[in-house]
């Protein structure tokens, strides 16, 4: 019983950065219908700017709270500028093109990303001191002692508090109101005057900010990263959007506490060393059976 | 051009500029390096200067060169002259082409590492060739093609070590392996819509690396297998001094022993196997079967209407694909006579698929050109690894933006209404 609670604490924390990232797959599939197969990337590209400021600010003696915000911002901010130069360049002179014409832009430009980081920050993992130690325990006088460690607070409680920002902004502004027009019908929506470049823009923005944070609590989480870590985490936290039912941002959400859930507790109660085939083995049941996930609607083929 | 204009272009590449600062800034200027315990960081401003600077250069002169249009409509009739050339002198590009290679390993230049080269270049054209069925006739963009070279590998590895049975034999086995686990992966993804089915294949090329990777008793872990077989010229061994009772190839021959002879039968293995790919490929084309390929990949609802069985269709494409993966990978794996799932991860898939992308889905020609590109060239920078997947990556997104159809576009109907040519 301990044990199973000790796998959700850490299943819900990992399902909470996978569900960061599985919005950014959400919104791009949402509103221009591809596969951002780069997206998972840009969270690697968030987790290193993450790293590196860590270092710097780390120099500086400033106090703990105050670091983490400021690189929370900085990772937001230049992780956008990937996000929205990814896009500029790969994906947007591809609009109307055939079907797969973007998907093969993007597997490009994440071949590029990967081996970029590669060239500019070295192929070895990068381990970092963990900044924030301690936690509670709970079941003290059993035998296994279930630890919540306070990064986990932090991480959850980051979540939520990002989740109810950006939902507040998809719902109740211009911007998100602008950003769910065209998701129904981009040719309506420019015809009432919204600029949709720039919808399409800032939704990448706002998809690869969300996936910055991940990749800084996956620096703090894992206390180690390196350039490939994009891949496995892109593939999860899509597989969270399909099965969230893609195109839905609360789906994403729950996508990825099920997929974070899902692998912690194949871990640890089957096997360890398939535990990436648990989550792969998700993503072909769900696409197979279940192709509209929990939330999604369903896709009708037009001729 | 007015004052106006240049003011404005400047401007604008100022702001190329930072928003090259913002990128290039953290990632490279700050990189970090292990020093005993923890990571330090080593400021490297001159490269990122130099980046910012070239981005905004290049920017200006994009805005300044108004002609900017008439090249890039150049660039494509060039490309679609040479693919018209290469169209029109399809057959003797192609003798030409065979002929040359035929004779390759005795040109005077060629040494062990052209024809080593060569030997990969023709791997990559196969397995390309392969992948093409799949993907440039049928349509269905297959991330995990990888899976099947490696179950060809291991398949053939696995047989000839346990049994101890010829390579000819064991050829023909592992394609069929091959194909069966096409079948048996193939079926249930097979209804999913193109990028889905991008994703799953993706999926199953790694399940299977996994597997080959944790399951110890058959497939030795990550330490791979070893003393895999080398093939023999029809029962005679390339051995400088053959077992008792055996003859080997340069004793019945009568030819000084050389280790050249095993390279150039490897040499010649592979490019019968590749065209005997490409043989099947353009016969198969004008079947019903590979009509119904190219009919689905151009509309699939308008196929359904007419009565072709898509799942069917699109197996069948799937299980040869698979097939001639397979062939490729006992190819390998006897070449090399050592495999291990290093061989087999994603991006050895992500080649491929950017081979098949680059010469333009569908076309045979292609490919070859495409792996003579990708793969030759690169070859000769071996010590720029890391550039070179960039590189690739690049080109990829350069040639869907400027040629989605691939260098050599070649989605000509096979068959045309009253014979009409257009």
């Amino acid at each position: 019983m301990e044990y199973f609670i000790q796998q959700l604490v850490n299943g819900i924390t990992l399902g909470s950065i996978y569900g960061l990232i599985a919005i950014g797959y959400t919104m791009v599939y949402g509103i221009i219908g591809m596969i951002n197969f780069a997206h998972g990337d840009i969270f690697m590209i968030g987790a290193f700017v993450a790293l590196i400021s860590f270092i710097i600010f780390g120099l500086t003696g400033v106090a703990l709270p105050i670091i983490l915000l400021l690189v929370l911002l900085i990772a937001m901010l230049f992780t956008a500028c990937y996000g929205w130069t990814v896009e500029k360049l790969a994906y947007k002179p591809l609009r109307g093109s055939f079907r797969l014409a973007p998907l093969i832009s993007a597997l490009g430009m994440s071949i590029v990303l990967q081996n970029y980081v590669q060239v500019a920050q070295g192929a070895r993992v990068k381990p970092m001191q963990p900044l924030i130690s301690g936690g509670l325990e709970f079941f003290k006088n059993s035998e296994f002692i279930v630890t919540v460690s306070y990064l986990q607070i932090f991480i959850v409680i980051l979540t939520i508090i990002l989740m109810g920002i950006f939902t507040y902004l998809i719902t109740k502004t211009d911007l998100g109101r602008a950003q769910r027009a065209c998701e129904q019908d981009r040719t309506m929506t420019a015809l009432l005057g919204i600029n949709v470049d720039r919808t399409i823009s800032i939704t990448f923005i706002v998809g690869s900010s969300l996936a910055s944070v991940a990749g800084m609590m996956f620096v703090l989480y894992y206390g180690v990263i390196d350039f490939y870590i994009g891949f496995l985490a892109g593939i999860k936290a899509f597989t969270a959007a399909v099965l969230g039912g893609i195109g839905s941002l609360p789906g994403a959400m729950l996508g990825g506490l099920l997929i974070g859930l899902i692998e912690t507790f194949w871990a640890g109660y089957v096997s360890l060393e398939y535990k990436d085939v648990a989550a792969f083995s998700v993503l072909i049941v769900v696409l197979i059976f279940f192709p509209t996930g929990f939330l999604g609607k369903p896709d009708i083929e037009k001729v | 051009m007015e004052k106006k204009d240049i003011i404005q272009s400047f401007k604008d590449s100022l702001f190329t500029g930072l928003i090259a600062l913002a990128l290039f800034g953290p990632i490279v200027g700050l990189r970090t390096a292990s020093k005993g315990e923890g990571l330090f960081i080593t400021p490297q401003w001159g490269v990122v200067f130099l980046l910012v600077g070239l981005c905004i250069l290049g920017r200006f002169l994009i805005n300044l060169n108004s002609s900017r249009k008439t090249e890039i409509t150049f660039f494509s009739k060039f490309t679609s002259k040479f693919s018209a050339i290469t169209e029109d002198k399809a057959k003797h590009f192609a003798i030409t082409a065979i002929l040359f290679a035929v004779v390759f390993p005795f040109l005077p230049f060629t040494d062990r590492y052209f024809m080593d080269v060569a030997i990969m270049i023709l791997t990559y054209i196969m397995l390309g060739w392969g992948l093409n069925i799949v993907v440039g006739l049928a349509g269905l963009l297959d991330l995990g093609y990888v899976a099947f070279y490696a179950v060809g590998a291991y398949s053939y590895a696995l047989i000839a070590t346990t049994f101890g049975w010829s390579f000819w034999i064991c050829l023909p086995l592992a394609g069929l392996f091959a194909a069966f686990f096409g079948i048996l992966l193939g079926f249930p993804v097979l209804r999913l819509r193109g990028d889905y089915l991008a994703i799953v294949t993706l999926g199953f090329g790694e399940i299977i690396r996994i597997i080959l990777i944790n399951w110890y008793e058959v497939t030795n872990g990550p330490d791979g297998i070893t003393g895999i077989p080398r093939p023999s010229f029809f029962g005679l061994p390339f051995k400088r001094s053959p077992d008792e009772g055996e003859t080997s190839f340069h004793l019945f021959f009568n030819l000084e022993y050389s280790t050249m002879h095993r390279i150039i039968f490897l040499y010649y293995l592979i490019l019968v196997l590749a065209l005997i790919t490409n043989y099947f490929t353009l016969k198969i084309r004008k079947l019903p079967v590979g009509r119904a390929w190219e009919a689905l990949r151009e509309d699939e609802i308008a196929c359904k209407s007419l009565g072709v069985n898509p799942t069917n269709t699109k197996l069948t494409a799937f299980a040869i694909g698979a097939m001639f993966g397979g062939f490729a990978g006992s190819f390998f794996a006897t070449r090399q006579a050592f495999i291990s799932p290093e061989s087999f991860t994603f991006i050895e898939s992500a080649i491929i698929v950017a081979i098949v992308v680059l010469g333009g889905m569908g076309s045979q020609t292609g490919v070859v050109l495409a792996s003579i590109f990708l793969i030759g060239i690169t070859e000769m920078f071996r010590d720029l690894e890391q550039y070179r997947m960039i590189a690739f990556g690049g080109a990829m997104v350069l040639i869907m933006v400027f040629k989605p159809k691939g260098i050599l576009a070649n989605r000509k109907p096979t068959i045309l209404m009253h014979g009409d040519k257009k």
